[in-house]
């Protein structure tokens, strides 16, 4: 297939994830949609680490480093500051974890979209503290094991359906995407760089060292999470009109959970249990698109 | 021509923010700060100013919105109080650290438990160590000119710092006073346009703020306190030439009948007036009383505080905030360290004075003042006394 997007990449080679990292690979396709007219702001995250220490960098647009919940504030005021100057071309851009979006930083978020700020605000999301050591975060899906949900203890929360949290806002653009579908992702990114006001991508990107998995199939099991109806891909415009970008074709998640040592706790019941929890969720989706139910 | 006004402190500070031309700012309302951001949105909505005014959801995402501004090089405001200052603390230290020249009016206000909207220094104590430059005002023409001495020192190329001016929150925010207010051509002559040489640009880009590995973090950190010591020099030197423009002179002390006294008072904020009205009772009275103000606390003016009261035998130390069970009072300490560094013992007692808006009277002061020259009598041990507390 053949994309319509330039290929030059804003990353250099080098960075300082792990292999397997997900959120590199989501960022090094963001960017190549981007482009570089882009200020960048990065509250704490695993890019905090994978961009390199002072005096390196792997990005090659301007960047600010900040504090975890300072995601949707401070790209707020860069915007400010263009949009005095007159400049209208250069695109603002939040890059934030999961903690940094669905907890710390989800009042700033809130504030920055209710205003309707002219930015994107792009979560990559690896479902948990993955730079302090795999802790739990309201990302963090039903099931799992982490650091602060250790043992019998694994988390028995739903994740937080941040995407229907933003749409809440009447925002004009709001989307998943997945690292696994390159095509959607770019697309998703080029067509929210057109739109003005507030626009939210989330993007599902695994994590191979938090998700207990080798690193070899970090693409796969995005994809599977894809083709399982975990995450299914989806556009939401202004609010009301949903899209969805990807038809799975019924596999069951405990594909998905059984190659996964976070999961590896769970029993067949639990797994049903899950299973059960992702076709309400499914359902709820395709009444919102106005899909008609299958079966 | 600089023109008289009879104005409410707080709306003549916003003012001079806007004759300051500045681009972006970003506030949430806290009492006593209120009037400040109002007047300032008042003056964007009307078009009498040119820049963003930015709601923000919390002093945090204020505090976040303007490092996001400053670093893009826009000429960046904002102002706080008391809880909200607490909140945003955590992003001044990175405003200072990424050294954008933000400033701030920090309307004065005690912390809480319980809870108190009125004025005392607790705010402006628990944010000692951000690393902002921080000059304190005593009434309302000092507010609005140290607001331009804001920008000028903070934009200054051979400084980059934020800069907070200090004003009691109510006691002098919501006063109604004569002041002299600049015209656009006089601010314009004193403060010229920002013109950053590093920014975030996607024509130059850079990065601002990545993780500072232990071979650099002390570095980084030594940069920092050696900008605000060079700060110093710029700070007086703006002082001087807004003196020599318009003829209002400003110094780090201000001193007050310190030639000959044998006993100083020192203070820091609107409680000077008050003072300096209780020096000139004790004067008429025979006693041999002078006053020490500090205008500038960060950098500390260590050199001029000494030159100011080292001829007295006796001090009395005010700090309008409390350092619960440590060995003084915040103002005291600075004075204190700075006296031993020198092996200068004068009689000193500190009074905690004015917590969560209590008045600070004439007669508190002949109290204090006379209080300290009989406890050196006495040879009373030297500690710190919080005053005026109700049996």
């Amino acid at each position: 297939m053949q994309l319509n997007v330039p290929d030059r990449d804003y990353m250099h080679s080098g960075h300082v994830g792990c292999p397997g990292c997900g959120a590199a690979v989501a960022m090094k396709f963001v960017l190549r949609a981007l482009g570089n007219k882009t200020i960048m702001v990065l509250p704490a995250c695993c890019w905090s680490i994978i961009a390199g220490p002072y005096p390196q960098s792997t990005l090659q647009i301007p960047l600010i480093h900040s504090a975890f919940e300072t995601g949707g504030a401070m790209a707020s005021g860069v915007r400010a500051a263009l949009d005095v100057k007159g400049d209208k071309e250069t695109c603002v851009v939040t890059w934030a974890g999961d903690g940094g979006t669905f907890d710390i930083g989800f009042q700033a978020l809130s504030g920055a979209v209710e205003r309707n700020e002219d930015f994107i605000y792009f979560c990559y999301d690896n479902e948990a503290y993955m730079n302090t050591g795999i802790q739990r975060s309201s990302s963090t899906p039903y099931g799992a094991w982490t650091t602060t949900t250790p043992g019998r203890d694994w988390k028995r929360m739903r994740k937080k359906n941040i995407v229907e949290a933003l749409v809440a806002h009447r925002i004009p653009y709001a989307a998943t995407a997945s690292i696994a579908y390159p095509e959607d992702l770019l697309r998703k990114v080029s067509k929210a760089r057109s739109i003005k006001g507030s626009r939210f991508l989330h993007i599902f990107a695994s994590c191979p060292t938090g998700w207990r998995i080798p690193s070899e199939i970090s693409v796969k099991i995005a994809r599977m999470a894809v083709q399982t109806n975990i995450f299914p891909l989806y556009e939401v415009e202004n609010g009301r009109k949903y899209t969805i970008n990807f038809m799975p074709k019924g596999y069951l998640v405990k594909e998905y959970f059984k190659l996964q040592g976070r999961f590896k706790h769970l029993s067949e019941s639990d797994l049903d249990q899950i299973q059960a929890m992702v076709e309400e969720d499914w359902e709820l989706l395709l009444r919102k698109a106005g899909v008609p139910l299958q079966g | 021509m600089a023109k008289r006004i009879g104005m409410e402190v707080s709306i003549a500070a916003a003012e001079a923010v806007a004759l300051a031309d500045v681009d972006v700012i970003a506030a949430y309302p806290i009492t006593p700060q209120t009037h400040i951001v109002e007047h300032l949105s008042e003056l964007v909505a009307n078009g009498h100013l040119d820049a963003e005014f930015i709601p923000v959801e919390s002093e945090h995402s204020a505090m976040s919105c303007c490092v996001g501004s400053a670093a893009a090089g826009a000429r960046t405001f904002t102002s706080t109080s008391s809880q909200g200052y607490a909140l945003m603390s955590e992003i001044c230290y990175i405003a200072a650290g990424l050294r954008l020249p933000i400033v701030m009016l920090t309307a004065n206000r005690a912390l809480s438990a319980p809870i108190s909207i009125w004025n005392d220094h607790a705010d402006m104590m628990m944010s000692r160590d951000t690393g902002w430059i921080q000059t304190v005002a005593e009434n309302g023409q000092e507010v609005i000119d140290l607001v331009f001495h804001a920008f000028r020192v903070a934009e200054d190329q051979r400084v980059l710092l934020p800069v907070i001016v200090n004003l009691d929150g109510f006691i002098l925010s919501h006063m109604i006073e004569p002041m002299i207010l600049l015209d656009k051509e006089e601010v314009d002559r004193y403060l010229p346009p920002y013109r950053p040489k590093l920014r975030l640009d996607p024509k130059e880009p850079i990065t601002m703020g990545p993780v500072g590995m232990p071979e650099v973090y002390t570095e980084s950190k030594v940069a920092h306190d050696e900008a605000l010591k060079a700060s110093r020099a710029v700070i007086t030197e703006a002082w001087k030439e807004f003196g020599d423009l318009f003829g209002r002179y400003y110094h780090p002390v201000e001193t007050y009948k310190t030639e000959d006294a044998e006993t100083i008072l020192i203070t820091m904020g609107s409680i000077s007036e008050t003072a300096m009205t209780a020096v000139d009772a004790m004067r008429a009275d025979g006693r041999s009383v002078g006053l020490a103000r500090i205008r500038l606390w960060r950098p500390f003016p260590t050199e001029e505080l000494i030159a100011a009261v080292k001829g007295a035998r006796t001090l009395a130390v005010m700090d309008r905030a409390l350092t619960l069970n440590g060995v003084c009072g915040p103002v005291c300490a600075e004075l204190k360290s700075a006296l031993y560094d020198r092996d200068l013992h004068p009689y000193l007692q500190n009074y905690i004075v004015g917590l969560g808006g209590r008045d600070v009277t004439v007669q508190n002061f002949m109290e204090m003042s006379d209080g300290v020259v009989e406890a050196a009598e006495r040879g009373a041990p030297m500690g710190y006394e919080i005053i005026n507390v109700r049996e």
